[in-house]
């Protein structure tokens, strides 16, 4: 047993739908049959769910866990739920189809791996295939799997099942999403989700968990461009580590190693590092998402906010940021307001200089006409930042592409971007 | 592979960088110490963070005066070990003071009592960001718990308006007055716990382990016998091999039968589990959303 958990890896990924689609039921098979689920947590829903007077148990009170989603039958917030297998453990991110929908799949999509999207085989591809798989590219989540829920009910038909991938396939080819799959399955009688399918002996796929199991992750980090915002300086101010002078962080991109040679920005000054530190020794190697403290030769003047990195691959520096803007709060952006942005360790102030478009996150369309910016719109906006910011596009770097907006009032995050 | 973390190192790392924020983003931070594994782990990882200094906040511990004796020799010994503060919030002082009383009856406990000692020793002490051990797989209302939980002035917290929390990116900032709780092992599981208290050999209080006690059956569970416990007329005393899957206070906290004397045996058995760790909890029993309700008052 000891030896199987330490080959474990974590795989995040999230789901959106709506309640009519089997998500619940999906998540619900899941974590039942990989155990995640307890026997007190199910008499419960159980017991509940009699109450209400429902036939089926509704595996959705399981994570309804506030008063007032469980009164009124929604889900109001992102909710995270846990299990493994002995492959992998897996984080879901699971996000409510309808109420805020932007707002809460941007915020699950954000720390994702991988999406599941649910299309029940019987309606094909639905506006809101189209609008979780658009907030699912434009989060630059790497891989899809595109479950076709409620074969049961197309009679586990192939033909079927092809005329769905067709569809998504024609319009996914605007998405640019590298890694898409599809699985035929019934979550409500477990077709392809855990076992293989008796129904849909043409299928030759895998199932749902082998997917999620096996899928290869380890391309998705960057290991090419090195980038390490310092969060904080380590100076214990004792006898045995006087001198010591560490720079606490977590590797964003790329591969760091005692010798390199490395440029603190902004400030451009160039040092060698010396050593790379944890508590349970020095390392020879540091790459994302590691959390790591760093020395270097020279006594720099660095401090949070600064990065490290290497003096022939640098980011961007910038007080003009172009990005894809996703609007969180329930009021809108006032004519030049002032916010507080937060990028990777460092914090500015900005205003939204230009709004460019809107998406509509359903059709696609872009309009350029109409571009006051309420709650959940999406908008390719520009940004003037009071200092120089040390960005990536965000395509190329996920942790120093993006930036929340702080209302400096209430301080609130009302929105959330992504560096083009 | 090569470039690949295993998913206990991975947590570690999201935990410290979450710990790291913590310092940097408040003036006077703490972690709330219970005794108990969660505590134990962020501790253990609030170490690591910033090794090879010492951990630069004080612990906090609410003493309920209910205490399992050995949960209060461990944190004596481990705060001597740390070299760090430890801040006492005592709930007999604010039930002498007159500012909570004193639940009565069979089933009394002084575990809501604690919110209001909780946040006066918030108050006293002027900590703007308490950090806790508890993780969003524990209950339902923690599902929906951020990292960086925001609340007002009066400690409270309101789970419809949190502030959405993305990437990596944490909001710390505040009015005067207001103050966060914070949630470094939120991904954490329980049985992450036990693998990594396994992985790392950390010391925890020997009442995880099987053990004989001195018990009674009550609300279907093991409650162990101790001063605090009224005993009736109809409780029957027995000794059991027991050991404890949570720790909280002693009049709540349930045993379990168990002959896991190893922490592999434990792990062993956490996998096998077929009930929540907190069903042996009588502060959890107390309605649907007794978390939520709690929560919403001040509660961590």
């Amino acid at each position: 047993m000891k030896e199987g958990y330490l080959d474990m890896e974590l795989l995040r990924f999230t789901t959106a739908g709506s309640v009519d689609d089997g998500k619940s039921t999906l998540i619900g098979r899941l974590l039942y049959d990989s155990k995640a689920i307890f026997q007190d947590q199910l008499d419960a829903v159980e017991n509940t769910s009699q109450q209400k007077g429902l036939e089926h148990i509704d595996l959705s009170l399981l994570t309804d866990g506030l008063k007032d989603e469980r009164e009124q039958g929604i889900t109001i917030d992102v909710a995270y739920r846990y299990f493994a297998t002995p492959k992998r453990k897996f984080i879901i991110a699971d996000t409510p189809g309808h109420i805020q929908y932007t707002r809460n799949m941007v915020t699950g999509a954000s720390t994702a791996n991988l999406a599941l999207i649910l299309i029940d085989a019987r309606k094909g591809v639905l506006e809101q295939t189209c609008r979780h798989s658009f907030i699912a590219s434009l989060l630059q989540i790497p891989h899809l799997i595109i479950c076709v829920n409620k074969m049961d009910l197309v009679d586990y038909g192939e033909e079927r099942f092809n005329e769905v991938v067709a569809e998504y396939k024609n319009f996914a080819s605007k998405l640019g999403v590298k890694d898409i799959r599809f699985v035929p399955i019934s979550a409500l009688h477990g077709d392809n989700v855990v076992d293989g399918s008796e129904n849909m002996d043409w299928y030759r796929g895998e199932t749902l968990l082998h997917t999620l199991e096996h899928i290869h992750i380890g391309n998705d980090q960057n290991l090419i461009d090195c980038r390490f915002p310092v969060q904080t300086v380590i100076r214990p101010h004792r006898d045995e580590f006087h001198d010591y002078r560490g720079y606490a962080g977590r590797v964003e991109g790329g591969v760091f190693k005692p010798g390199d040679e490395v440029v603190a920005l902004p400030s451009g000054l160039g040092s060698k590092i010396k050593s790379i530190d944890t508590f349970d020794g020095a390392v020879e190697e540091a790459f994302a998402p590691m959390s790591v403290t760093i020395t270097l030769e020279d006594d720099l003047d660095v401090g949070r906010g600064d990065m490290l990195v290497r003096p022939n691959n640098q980011p961007q520096v910038s007080q003009d940021l172009d990005v894809m803007l996703c609007w969180l709060n329930k009021s809108g952006p006032m004519p030049k307001a002032k916010y507080i942005l937060r990028h990777t360790s460092n914090e500015a102030r900005c205003m939204i200089t230009n709004v460019l478009y809107k998406v509509d996150v359903n059709t696609l369309h872009r309009e350029e006409v109409e571009t006051e910016i309420k709650v959940n719109d999406i908008a390719r906006v520009k940004i003037r930042t009071t200092k120089p910011l040390l960005v990536d596009s965000y395509k190329v770097n996920r942790g120093t592409g993006s930036l929340i907006l702080i209302d400096e009032a209430t301080n609130e995050t009302v929105a959330a971007a992504m560096v083009i | 592979m090569k470039y690949s973390l295993t998913h206990l190192k991975e947590l570690e790392s999201e935990s410290i960088f979450v710990i790291r924020e913590v310092f940097a983003q408040f003036d006077k931070p703490a972690i709330l110490f219970s005794g108990g594994k969660d505590s134990i782990v962020l501790t253990h990882l609030a170490k690591k963070a910033f090794w090879p200094a010492k951990i630069p906040f004080p612990l906090v511990h609410i003493d309920t005066g209910h205490n399992f004796p050995e949960t209060m020799a461990f944190r004596d010994e481990l705060v001597k070990k740390l070299g760090v503060n430890l801040i006492v919030g005592s709930v007999q002082e604010t039930i002498d003071g007159g500012r909570v009383r004193e639940e009565s009856g069979k089933n009394a406990s002084r575990n809501s009592l604690q919110t209001t000692t909780l946040l006066e020793t918030i108050e006293n002490y002027e900590l703007d960001a308490c950090m806790g051990g508890a993780r969003r797989d524990e209950e339902k209302a923690r599902a929906k718990e951020r990292f960086f939980s925001h609340r007002d002035d009066f400690g409270q917290w309101d789970p419809k308006n949190q502030r959405p929390e993305l990437w990596n990116l944490f909001n710390g900032r505040k009015n005067m007055g207001e103050n966060f709780r914070v949630f470094p092992i939120s991904n954490w599981t329980e049985m992450d716990i036990w693998q990594y208290i396994l992985h790392e050999n950390l010391e925890i209080p020997s009442l995880y382990i099987a053990h004989q006690r001195e018990v009674i059956w009550r609300n279907n569970t093991w409650l162990p016998v101790s001063e605090h416990l009224p005993i009736g007329p109809n409780d029957k005393m027995e000794t059991k091999m027991v050991r404890f899957r949570t720790l909280g206070d002693i009049t709540i906290t349930g045993g379990i039968e168990s002959d896991a004397d190893t922490l592999e045996k434990i792990v062993g058995e956490v996998a096998a589990a077929r009930q929540t760790e907190r069903g042996n909890r009588a502060d959890d029993k107390r309605g649907d959303t007794a978390m939520e309700d709690r929560k919403k008052q001040g509660y961590f």
